[in-house]
């Protein structure tokens, strides 16, 4: 992006020099005034060669760029109603991997200035209001839950960032901000940075793509609470060739801290691993299912005393995750089905002993016409640091979306404590997104 | 590195001496799978988005190339989703044809990422956006916000509905399969000129058709028509849609209904992947046909390939005028 402000000072640098030298060498054999005049119309003349040849250095610097852009004469001869001056390259690799493609819309600016290597933002609100008692685990009567910020754009040719800040009612914090390397030898699917661990299916999603607006009980009581397992490291996933499915596995290693009482690193080999394995086939151009198993471990924070961990505690997660997807086809934006559960197993190590915990959700989504969901979900989970205390809860939630960009949503929660009095809750989420097209959620 | 470093520095500079070796070792690695590749000349491995792309694609690559396509024709190409299944299919990809234009915006960009696949990421030489020589229509100018629906900011993406588009989508495809193998341009450019001058037959074919109804007022569901409303001269005056990817309110039924009556439109034109009871109702209201008309290749059984397409499509359009006459 620098290149063409120092081509085009350059290019101009030797317009000017070569005028000069035009002038210097020709004045003194051409004093007349006739002479005077042929003199300016070949500096015209000159002046419309340079101008020519720096608009076809300018074009060609932008297809060096790997902008891929159409001849300027095929563009305007092609799209005569395109507005040339409106449109700029597109930054190379922004095409398709989130970003735009073709010609970009420039605002302000005639000549495409360094904004369109600016990354692809968006924005998406999260509003939460709650009605009901809960006496246990109570939410605000209204809260602007998350304000999702994204940034993504393609690094170079090698790898592209992706950044969601989110800003909730506690602070702000970078929920995921990783590099991905995109064509890796071997196969291999490489990120760094923080992420969301892939340890089953709800883990590895963001607020605004769930189907529900709460978090099933067994996330929260065994899998780091409310933001899940979400931790600084290196993930690496790689593809099984094999004749019948897809399959990939994924391994992650990262510091060793995720959640508020799930896995605290207190040296730096504290660190925590997951590992997941992921099969999916297709069972009809209509049906899928798609199956994995999980595994996490780390220290947790138990055995800390006084910012020292004399306990080393540590705790193993296991999970299974299963989802069969319908959805016709021809009429795919108007019906669709989707059958989710996840089961866990907790054991966590701590002073008073070993917690053996489990849970499951298990949930239906079904899609009644173009803006309409209508899906049920069953709770049950046991506590991590105390196993002998369940929880169960049944949801009924119901979706309403005015645009792809916006979602209004109805969940009515009953949640049976194992250590509290029932709660009978009456959830409601508005969800909107600005800016940048984001992926569809699969 | 300074002879003066302190033990710090000298540490930071064996790091770097380690992470040069790395990327030595990489870069290696990368050659190592550059040559494997460019080693295997058998046929190059495309994969299109749309069975539209295909088409033009067989027809040019003929035997030496194999394709397939991620949407299907009977589904709307907006909304496909990003299944693994088609990660494999990227995978294993020598090029990857889009139509572009943001058609592809909510599901392309996920499974490029995931294919592993650097050979064709956006801008490398395995990707191919095919708008980029087409004649696109509705870009808008001026200030678009989403108000306007899911509008496209860089123009309508349904443009190989113009078989001038098609002609200009063959030769991007037949320059590009040259450019992956120099030794089979000829071919290529052979198979390139048979196409377009098939195409040309057709097309005048297509034209004196349609030349009768030249002007002819239509309806159409979503904004899918209008390269091929212009090629063949019919006059779009309203969509059963209020905006793009809004579905149909009452409201703007009822004003579509009586501006019909009012400009006396006979001919509603609903792709296979929206639900027709609007249409079906608008029909009764104003006495118009409805057909279900296939926007692209595979919409139908009776569309396998590009020239099928604009043959079904012109016969139904045909028949649906003469009755409505």
């Amino acid at each position: 992006m620098r290149a063409v402000p120092i081509a085009r000072a350059v290019v101009v640098a030797a317009v000017l020099s070569t005028w000069s030298r035009v002038a210097w060498a020709q004045a003194p054999e051409t004093p007349q005034a006739s002479e005077a005049q042929l003199l300016r119309q070949q500096i015209d003349q000159l002046r419309r060669d340079f101008e020519a040849r720096l608009a076809m250095l300018e074009a060609r610097l932008s297809t060096i760029a790997g902008a891929q852009l159409p001849p300027a004469g095929a563009q305007a001869g092609a799209a005569p109603s395109a507005p040339a001056a409106a449109s700029a390259p597109v930054p190379p690799g922004a095409e398709g991997a989130g970003g735009p493609s073709g010609a970009l819309p420039v605002y302000g600016s005639a000549v495409g200035g360094s904004k369109v290597f600016n990354p692809d933002m968006a924005v998406i609100g999260d509003f939460l209001g709650a009605a009901g008692r809960n006496r246990v685990a109570p939410d605000p009567a209204f809260a602007l839950h998350e304000s999702e910020a994204s940034f993504q754009a393609v690094v170079d040719p090698y790898a592209r960032a992706d950044f969601f800040i989110s800003f909730g009612e506690e602070g702000v914090n970078v929920e995921e901000g990783f590099l991905t390397f995109t064509s890796l030898p071997g196969g291999l699917l490489t990120k760094v940075g923080k992420m969301r661990a892939a340890f089953g299916k709800v883990n590895t999603l963001h607020n605004h793509v769930l189907p529900w607006a709460d978090r099933p009980l067994v996330i929260k009581n065994l899998v780091g609470g409310e933001d899940g397992i979400n931790d600084a490291g290196i993930s690496v996933a790689r593809l099984i060739p094999n004749r019948w499915m897809f399959l990939e596995a994924t391994g992650q290693v990262s510091r060793g801290d995720s959640g508020d009482n799930f896995l605290k690193s207190s040296e730096r080999g504290d660190l925590s691993y997951v590992g997941h394995l992921r099969g999916y086939q297709d069972l009809s151009e209509s049906t899928n299912v798609d199956l994995g198993v999980s595994f996490s471990s780390g220290h947790n924070p138990s055995g800390i005393v006084g910012n020292v961990d004399l306990g080393r505690f540590t705790t193993e997660l296991w999970g299974i995750d299963a989802t069969l997807r319908w959805k016709p086809l021809q009429r795919s934006i108007y019906h669709s089905f989707i059958a989710r559960s996840e089961v866990i197993w907790s054991r966590r190590d701590q002073p008073g002993g070993l917690q053996s915990a489990n849970g499951y959700y298990l949930s239906g989504d079904y899609q009644l016409g173009r803006r309409w969901f209508a899906g049920i979900r069953f709770d049950r989970s046991d506590r991590a640091d105390a196993a002998a205390i369940t929880d169960t809860g049944q949801s009924l939630v119901l979706t309403y979306w005015p645009s792809e960009f916006s979602q209004v949503r109805g969940q009515y929660r009953r949640t049976a404590y194992g250590d509290g009095p029932t709660a009978n809750e009456l959830l409601f989420q508005f969800q909107f997104s600005i800016g940048a097209h984001g992926a569809h959620p699969f | 590195m300074n002879d003066k470093d302190d033990k710090g520095h000298r540490n930071l500079a064996g790091r770097r001496n380690n992470m040069r070796n790395a990327e030595i070792f990489l870069f290696t690695l990368a050659l190592g799978a550059m040559s494997v590749s460019a080693s295997a000349q058998g046929k190059v491995n495309v994969v299109a988005t749309t069975e539209d792309l295909a088409s033009i694609g067989r027809e040019i690559g003929g035997e030496r190339i194999t394709i397939e396509s991620i949407a299907k024709g009977y589904q709307d190409p907006h909304f496909v989703e990003a299944k693994p299944s088609f990660i494999l299919k990227l995978q294993r990809a020598d090029l990857l044809i889009a139509v572009g234009r943001e058609l592809e915006i909510g599901w392309l960009p996920p499974l490029i990422q995931q294919s592993r696949n650097g050979k064709i990421q956006p801008g490398a030489a395995g990707y191919l956006d095919a708008s980029l020589e087409a004649a696109i229509l509705d870009i808008p100018t001026g200030q678009i916000t989403r108000a306007m629906g899911d509008v496209h900011p860089l123009g309508n993406p349904h443009y190989w509905l113009d078989p001038e588009n098609g002609k200009r989508i063959a030769k991007e495809i037949a320059d590009k399969l040259s450019e992956l193998r120099p030794n089979d341009r000829p071919y290529f450019q052979q198979q390139l000129a048979s196409f377009v001058s098939r195409l040309d037959v057709a097309e005048k074919r297509w034209l004196a058709t349609m030349a009768p109804h030249k002007g002819m007022k239509i309806v159409t569901y979503h904004r899918s028509f209008p390269n091929f409303a212009e090629r063949f001269g019919l006059d779009i005056m309203g969509y059963v849609e209020p905006r793009p990817g809004i579905p149909p309110t009452p409201q703007h039924t009822l004003d579509l209904i009586n501006e019909m009556k009012r400009q006396n439109v006979k001919l509603v034109l609903v792709e296979p992947y929206f639900d027709s009871k609007t249409p079906n109702a608008i029909g009764r209201e104003t006495g118009a046909q409805v057909l279900v008309m296939p926007p692209s290749v595979g919409g139908t059984k009776d569309v396998p390939d590009y020239f099928k397409l604009f043959d079904y499509d012109i016969a139904l359009l045909v028949a649906a005028i003469q009755k409505v006459k």
